[in-house]
């Protein structure tokens, strides 16, 4: 029977979340953390694990009690309705690898070992057919990787290289690669890697299935957390303009911004549908189809949603002391995660025949 | 019809270009061309250039030492120090309190305070938006009471453009409370080191401190530094707002973005393709071409018509719109573009991302964010459609 409320395991899981960031992780400590070295909080992420919250994207196999696509959508709201800086997208996206790879995760998930995923390249930014980055014989890899998220704090990173034509996946240790650090412009940290003949350990032979449910995980996570944004974006931005007066009058009252709030209002219902569509279908046969569905539609709604928002407000929205301009920021750059809107509109594109 | 500059106009040009060529310092066009901030010392070095030539204040009548130049001499004034990358004259004293002078000054005030714009000794800023008063300025509540020879200023003022920089500002005040709140505006001059103004920094979106809180707590200011009569300060703000409208669509500025995402795109590299090759990226990018095509003959038809004319008409607030809404497509293209490369946090390397992505591209995704707030600022979109509604549709 149809039925869109969640199952009351992930209700729980929800509020546990809910409530701990909104107690403990606050928008005025998240940008306190988010922009400078090790661009999150040790702490906190700690803290975060001994709840449960990481288990939770991951099966019972592999030591978790969640890891389907709704288990992901729910953390990922949660986070992204706090604007919460943690690296929870490597840590997902290392638990898809490791499991698909057989490896014990409870490091992983228990918050004291951190991983990082090394997929995208320079010049392949975004497509798994592009990538350079090679193995030899002796699985030593040489190579750049570039927007390693969470590569900044990474004790090892999950490295997607070619051997010969065949696209393997590869564990290294960050202490034996060339790691360049740095925050990103909507908070958190990344890395660029080099690696040079350097040694590595090969968890999967030809791996770009497991990759592709990694990518298409993320992808979930990824629209999860705008959708979580831009809910709060919009209640800021309504009440702001319930408050604001201007002509002696709140600028609410002005039909041309009520209709722009009520655009705001459809794109974010319907980005929460396509979201809940493409995290029902992980793992089955159409999971990356739907995975670029919503990337592609979270790209273009995340976008009018933090333009229009920034836009309503007027100047205040543009300062850094207001929440809106953290949101926004982070709303515009998940477009340059995974994918962005063409590079996931062309997938759409190629699939159009074969669905 | 003719689209063609005139011989004159032509040879106008070239003297300018070469005047570019051999007078614009590299470093300034770099800073100008990368996006990564002008110091104080570049904008005082580029003053001082302008003025030696006497090209400064453009904006201003020959009996005051302006050029004498034509709206078209102007345009292409513009579009030439674009083109070579040259910075733009810091407005507040040079394109705004200048003209305001002209018109509504006291001789006195002509003589003692325009040479000192001329020459850079006087860094001016405005105060006129308040928190509480925005797109509707009338309502601003900074209050001058007249105590003898002295208004006694307190009250708030708000996103003060490069007030860190300067050591005057002009504010809007209110010295009265009857009537239309239109009718209990002056103008006022104050300087910033007279004793109760504090000036706090607002940090931007990006990171960035270009604009100001200035607070005044008991500021006294001589009656002497009211410009035109008490009360009638609306009546010089909406001339401001109206007089110098050449430039508003930013042709110059989108010309140069567009430049710069076609350099992007042609070297970004999507496994073998180049980024310009694929056709979706291609599609924006061409859609955003045509109409910065179309908005460069709009900005000089209205430019003709307001040399016709005398004067700009409010149609101009077409240009404000369209001009702002194309460069900010081309800013999102400009940061689209670089993918990943576009997220590092400017500065965290010295270098901003430069050491990420292909040269010239740092700071891009900080430009897209700061750049929004050129359809806020200056009269906001919403308001430049209020304008039209109703002097051009009268609704």
């Amino acid at each position: 029977m149809m039925d869109f409320n969640l199952t009351e395991d992930r209700r729980m899981l929800s509020d546990t979340l809910t409530r701990y960031l909104a107690e403990q992780y606050q928008i005025e400590h998240r940008n306190s953390v988010a922009y400078e070295s090790p661009f999150h909080d040790p702490s906190k992420w700690t803290e975060m694990a001994e709840l449960g919250i990481f288990s939770a994207l991951a099966n019972e196999a592999d030591g978790g009690f969640g890891g389907a696509g709704p288990d992901i959508a729910v953390v990922f709201e949660a986070l992204g309705n706090a604007l919460n800086c943690e690296p929870a997208l490597p840590l997902l996206m290392s638990s898809r690898l490791l499991s698909a790879a057989r490896q014990d995760q409870a490091t992983l998930l228990e918050g004291t070992a951190h991983y990082a995923v090394a997929i995208a390249e320079p010049d392949a930014p975004y497509d798994l057919l592009d990538i350079t980055a090679t193995a030899n014989d002796d699985h030593r890899l040489s190579g750049r990787k570039t927007s390693v998220y969470g590569g900044n704090i990474a004790d090892y990173f999950l490295v997607a290289a070619k051997a010969g034509d065949c696209l393997n996946l590869y564990q290294v240790q960050a202490a034996d690669a060339e790691v360049i650090p740095y925050g990103l412009i909507d908070g958190g940290g990344a890395a660029e890697v080099l690696f040079d003949n350097t040694k590595a350990k090969l968890l999967i032979k030809n791996a770009q299935s497991a990759l592709e449910d990694a990518l298409d995980a993320g992808i979930i996570a990824l629209c999860s957390e705008a959708v979580g944004m831009m809910d709060v974006t919009y209640q800021i931005t309504v009440n702001y303009l319930k408050q604001r007066k201007q002509f002696g009058r709140p600028i609410g009252s002005f039909q041309v911004l009520q209709h722009r709030a009520v655009d705001m209002l459809t794109e974010i219902e319907q980005s929460r549908s396509i979201t809940i569509k493409a995290a029902s279908e992980l793992k089955g046969p159409n999971a990356s189809r739907y995975a670029s569905m919503a990337k592609n539609m979270i790209g273009r709604s995340a976008r009018l949603i933090a333009e229009e928002a920034i836009q309503m407000h007027g100047g205040i929205a543009m300062t850094w002391e207001y929440a809106i301009s953290h949101y926004a920021k982070r709303l515009i750059m998940i477009d340059h995660q995974l994918g962005d809107t063409d590079f996931h509109l062309n997938r759409v594109i190629g699939m159009l025949n074969t669905a | 019809m003719d689209l063609n500059y005139s011989a004159t106009e032509l040879a106008f040009q070239s003297e300018v270009r070469s005047f570019l060529a051999d007078n614009l310092p590299n470093h300034i066009a770099s800073a100008v061309r990368n996006g990564d901030g002008l110091t104080k010392a570049m904008m005082d070095e580029w003053h001082r250039v302008l003025n030696k030539k006497g090209w400064l204040a453009t904006t201003w009548p020959k009996e005051f030492g302006g050029p004498g130049w034509t709206p078209v001499q102007k345009h292409i004034f513009e579009e030439e120090n674009c083109r070579a990358y040259a910075p733009r004259v810091v407005p507040f004293g040079v394109n705004m309190l200048g003209p305001v002078l002209h018109k509504f000054g006291t001789k006195e005030q002509q003589d003692t305070i325009l040479p000192r714009i001329l020459s850079g000794e006087d860094w001016w800023c405005q105060g006129y938006s308040e928190p509480g008063a925005g797109s509707d300025l009338a309502s601003l509540k900074t209050q001058a009471e007249r105590v003898g020879d002295h208004y006694v200023i307190n009250g708030q003022k708000t996103w003060t453009t490069l007030g860190q920089h300067a050591n005057k500002i002009f504010c809007l005040v209110r010295t009265s409370t009857e009537g239309k709140p239109q009718q209990g505006i002056s103008f006022v001059l104050v300087d910033l080191d007279t004793p109760g103004i504090e000036i706090r920094p607002i940090r931007l979106i990006e990171g960035g401190h270009e604009v100001n809180e200035v607070f005044f707590t008991d500021v006294q200011v001589p009656v002497a530094n009211l410009v035109g009569e008490e009360n009638k300060g609306w009546t010089i703000a909406k001339y401001l707002l109206s007089h110098e409208r050449t430039g508003i669509a930013g042709v110059g500025f989108s010309m140069q973005t567009l430049e710069e995402v076609k350099t992007i795109a042609a070297k970004i590299k999507r496994g073998t393709k180049r980024l310009i090759d694929d056709p979706l990226f291609a599609a924006r990018l061409a859609e955003v071409e045509i109409d910065l095509e179309a908005m460069k003959i709009t900005n000089l038809r209205m430019l003709f018509r307001a040399q016709e004319r005398g004067a700009p008409g409010p149609e101009t607030s077409i240009l404000k719109i369209k001009g702002t809404v194309i460069n900010q497509e081309l800013r999102d293209l400009a940061r689209r573009a670089l993918g990943p490369l576009a997220a590092p946090f400017p500065g965290h390397l010295g270098e901003g991302n430069i050491l990420f992505g292909p040269p010239d591209t740092a700071f891009n995704a900080a430009r897209y964010f700061n750049n929004r707030k050129t359809s806020i600022f200056g009269g906001s979109n919403e308001i430049q459609r209020n304008i039209l509604t109703k002097t051009i549709l009268e609704l």
